[in-house]
């Protein structure tokens, strides 16, 4: 009920949204912003040159750090220049006209920025965060050095480049271009280690399974083009806010746009049921996983639907959908979470179930929370992944937290381990001192306001699986006695050049710290996850200042318990401690509790599906076998089947040799005597002859087959 | 205007019945010829033979008609086939200088 209620609050803002969207003038003045697109281009031709030249040292890393840094200086500086929401047009890109009269129609689409606070917000966390990463690769990716390290910075600069159109773009076709370059460059990155097929596999699978989403996008794109004769936002926020004569007609075409949206959102941020290929994308090298698959690409679906917020207006049941989907994502990818034992993996499925709380963020109307978590979320996250993966380097490809443990008192990892612990709070939201426990809840509030109980009830059991897998991690891996077992994995393979010097580092009995690099960028980055606690009023300010700016609604009541806002903090802290101390009990004060309470639920025939069916990721993978990919395999093969057996053989060969046979069978009469061809001369000379002699009867014998076949 | 042949009158029906037989049975003599005989030279003068029983076809349907065309074709075909002629023999000698016979039967290599 309140969420219907809700809904219609969304769509009667018509009249006012007029005034209450802030529209973007287009200046002339801020053409240097440009660089933001530009400077990872350079970059991104300057690691190919790196590798043209057969540069054997860290000189594309710096290169790659020292454009994004000069990228993200840009960015800040925009920032403070700002006062307005501003078109800035870098040059003209595409301006078609059509038709003429009344009938005239347009397509315009210019490289052109569009600067708000919502765009402002996304690009500095994706420049700042994106330049801090790339250090941490500098050490992190340094056994590659060579063409591979070129490479590997060449495809994080085709990201940044892709993502700051996405991003920045004015026009629905820029975000469409930047979001398939991300996929682009997600795919470039994934299958990084291109000789190990399960990477190749992992690539293949992000780029397919994204497709769908894209599709949805193109059409979403189309149809709002169709609809409203524009794709630059400021004239589509203007046309929709004053109540655009096709938005109030209100066809299937115009309700359909928010769900082909969604489609689009969904594949890139991994929502089910396109989420699958998220967890495997963890082939990548982690600060790939971290930078692209945590922080920033993954949620540029968040941004699609915060950007194009008052578009969910256009269908009813649009909003709700994004809530559920979003809902049940969170849930669904936390008890995966639950069951793995690759501690990337575990991450790969906490963002999952983390972008699933930013879309029932957006689906419960709260673009504040989810972009707030977004934000934050891209902070811890970038922590957790980082340090997964400076474990990973030291402990020579070691994942598996049955076999890491006590870190915290190995030399050297107490920074890892520390930064690890904090980004783990974030995670759960512990209360008051982490900037999760802040995001998550503005969320789980609004779910309980403008969603449903229902809602509401699942992000707080999301909460509390969420608290009890994020530190089962950690309980296991750095707390607890100290004990560890090396993995037999290199850095992945590479191009086969820099292992030489360090490959009596890796891979022989000691782990290897971690060094300045990584240790400056943990710290550096678990201290942006502190500071985004206060950054809460400000990011506020952001979200309700951009086009995705949305009055939540608040609730009736204003007593404690009538007001979640209100309640939401003790309770989300009450339920993380619980889940934390369940995670304890089982991971550190008594681990072997953990072998038994899986072994007596096996035991039992009852309950012996569950722990088999999370560990199998709730056979997601396989019911898409299943589905889709088996009865592709089937056609397929039926296909070449036919292709080979019917198509080659029977019509193409059988056509080959109907001229072989015929060929053959008048061979004979060549035989090279000269009398014998002038028999048959004679011979056909005097069966012409004779069919002119007695054509009237020829004529009526063939008349009288021909009629009798047409009579029977 | 006087006809350049002066022909008074057309041939009967049954004179050119006469000149058509005739026809034929030279055109069926050649052909068997042709067709039987495996000296070259006489396989030509079968065709030569079958050549004049066109032309004298042509010659009795140009009387019959009243029409000098079918006489000029003729003075045509005989003229082509003076010259052909000329060429047919050089030729059938230049085969005999090769094979030393005039068999057409030791020219048959040129089949499939």
């Amino acid at each position: 009920m309140i969420a219907a209620n809700a809904q219609l609050d969304l769509l009667t803002l018509g009249a006012h949204h007029a005034t209450a969207i802030p529209i973007a003038q287009p200046t002339t003045e801020m053409g240097w912003a440009g660089w933001i697109l530009w400077l990872p281009l350079i970059s991104l031709i300057a690691c190919g040159l790196c590798a043209a030249f057969r540069v054997r040292n860290k000189l594309p890393a710096w290169l790659t750090v020292g454009f994004l840094g000069s990228s993200f200086l840009v960015t800040l500086g925009l920032y403070f220049q700002y006062t307005e929401p501003v078109t800035i047009e870098l040059f003209r890109w595409i301006d078609l006209s059509l038709g003429t009269g009344t009938d005239a129609a347009g397509f315009t689409a210019n490289f052109s920025l569009y600067v708000d606070q919502l765009s402002l917000l996304w690009m500095l966390f994706v420049t700042g965060l994106g330049t801090l990463i790339a250090l941490y690769a500098s050490e992190y990716m340094e056994s590659d050095v060579g063409a591979g390290y070129a490479r590997f910075f060449a495809g994080v600069s085709v990201f940044l480049f892709a993502m700051s159109a996405l991003v920045l773009g004015d026009n629905l076709l820029m975000l469409y271009l930047g979001w398939e370059g991300v996929g682009f460059a997600s795919y470039w990155l994934i299958g990084y280690y291109y000789t190990r097929p399960s990477a190749v596999a992992a690539a293949k699978k992000a780029f397919i399974v994204n497709r769908i989403g894209d599709l949805g996008l193109a059409l979403g794109l189309y149809l709002i083009w169709r609809t409203f004769g524009t794709i630059e936002y400021s004239e589509l926020f203007e046309r929709l806010g004053s109540g655009h004569h096709a938005t109030q007609a209100g066809g299937w075409s115009v309700r359909a746009i928010p769900y082909l949206l969604m489609l689009g959102a969904f594949g890139k941020s991994a929502q089910l049921p396109l989420f699958v290929w998220l967890p495997d994308a963890m082939e990548g090298p982690t600060p790939v996983s971290a930078l692209i698959h945590a922080a920033t690409m993954v949620t540029a679906g968040v941004y699609l639907l915060a950007r194009m917020f008052p578009f969910l207006a256009l269908d009813a049941a649009a909003a709700p959908t994004v809530a559920w989907i979003g809902a049940l994502t969170a849930l669904v990818a936390a008890t995966i979470g639950m069951a793995q034992y690759d501690i990337k993996r575990i991450m790969a499925y906490s963002t999952v179930s983390q972008l699933g709380y930013m879309f029932l963020g957006i689906g419960v109307l709260t673009t504040f929370g989810a972009a707030y978590h977004v934000f934050t979320h891209a902070f811890f996250k970038a922590v957790l992944f980082l340090t997964c993966g400076a474990i990973m380097h030291g402990f020579a490809g070691q994942l598996d937290l049955r076999k890491l443990s006590g870190l915290r008192q190995l030399p050297g990892w107490r920074i890892t381990s520390y930064t690890m612990l904090y980004g783990c709070l974030c995670l759960v939201g512990f209360p008051y001192v982490t900037s999760g426990f802040f995001s998550k809840d503005a969320i789980m509030a609004q779910a309980f306001i403008s969603g449903s109980t229902g809602l509401g009830l699942i992000a707080l059991v999301t909460a509390l699986l969420t608290a009890y897998y994020t530190f089962r991690v950690w309980f296991r891996v750095c707390a607890g006695p100290v004990k560890y077992e090396l993995g037999d994995d290199h850095h992945g393979p590479d191009d086969g050049e820099g292992h030489g010097d360090h490959g009596d580092q890796h891979g022989h009995g000691e782990p290897h710290a971690p060094r300045l690099a990584i240790n400056l960028v943990l710290v550096l980055i678990t201290t942006g996850a502190f500071l985004a606690i206060f950054l809460k009023p400000w990011a506020r300010e952001m979200v309700m200042g951009s086009t995705a700016r949305n009055a939540e609604p608040h609730s009736e009541g204003h007593g404690f318990w009538q007001d979640p806002h209100k309640w939401m903090p003790v309770v989300a802290s009450i339920t993380t401690i619980v889940g934390i101390a369940i995670a304890w009990h089982f991971h550190l004060a008594n681990r072997k509790a953990a072998d038994a309470l899986r072994s007596r639920l096996l035991a039992n025939p009852a309950t012996a599906w569950l722990p088999v069916a999370m560990e199998n990721k709730w056979y997601f993978d396989e019911i898409y076998h299943g589905l889709i990919r088996l009865p592709l395999w089937i056609v397929g093969h039926a296909l070449a089947f036919l292709d080979r057996y019917l198509v080659d053989l029977v019509i193409v060969d059988g056509i080959a040799r109907v001229p072989r046979w015929v060929g053959r069978a008048f061979q004979p009469l060549q035989n090279g005597i000269l009398q014998s061809y002038a028999v048959s001369m004679a011979g056909g000379v005097g069966l012409v002859a004779l069919l002119v002699l007695y054509m009237p009867q020829v004529i009526k014998l063939l008349e009288g087959w021909l009629g009798g076949g047409g009579g029977g | 205007m006087t006809p350049l042949l002066a022909l008074s009158d057309p041939l009967t029906p049954v004179a050119l019945a006469h000149f058509l037989i005739t026809s034929g049975g030279l055109f069926v003599i050649g052909l068997v010829g042709f067709l039987t005989r495996r000296n070259m030279i006489v396989m030509f003068l079968c065709t030569e033979l079958m050549f004049q029983a066109a032309a004298l076809a042509m010659i009795a349907f140009g009387a019959y008609h009243l029409d000098p065309s079918g006489q000029v074709f003729v003075i045509f075909i005989l003229t082509v086939a003076a010259a052909e002629a000329a060429l047919a023999l050089g030729l059938v000698v230049f085969l005999y200088r090769r094979r030393e016979t005039l068999s057409a039967e030791a020219w048959s290599e040129l089949h499939e």
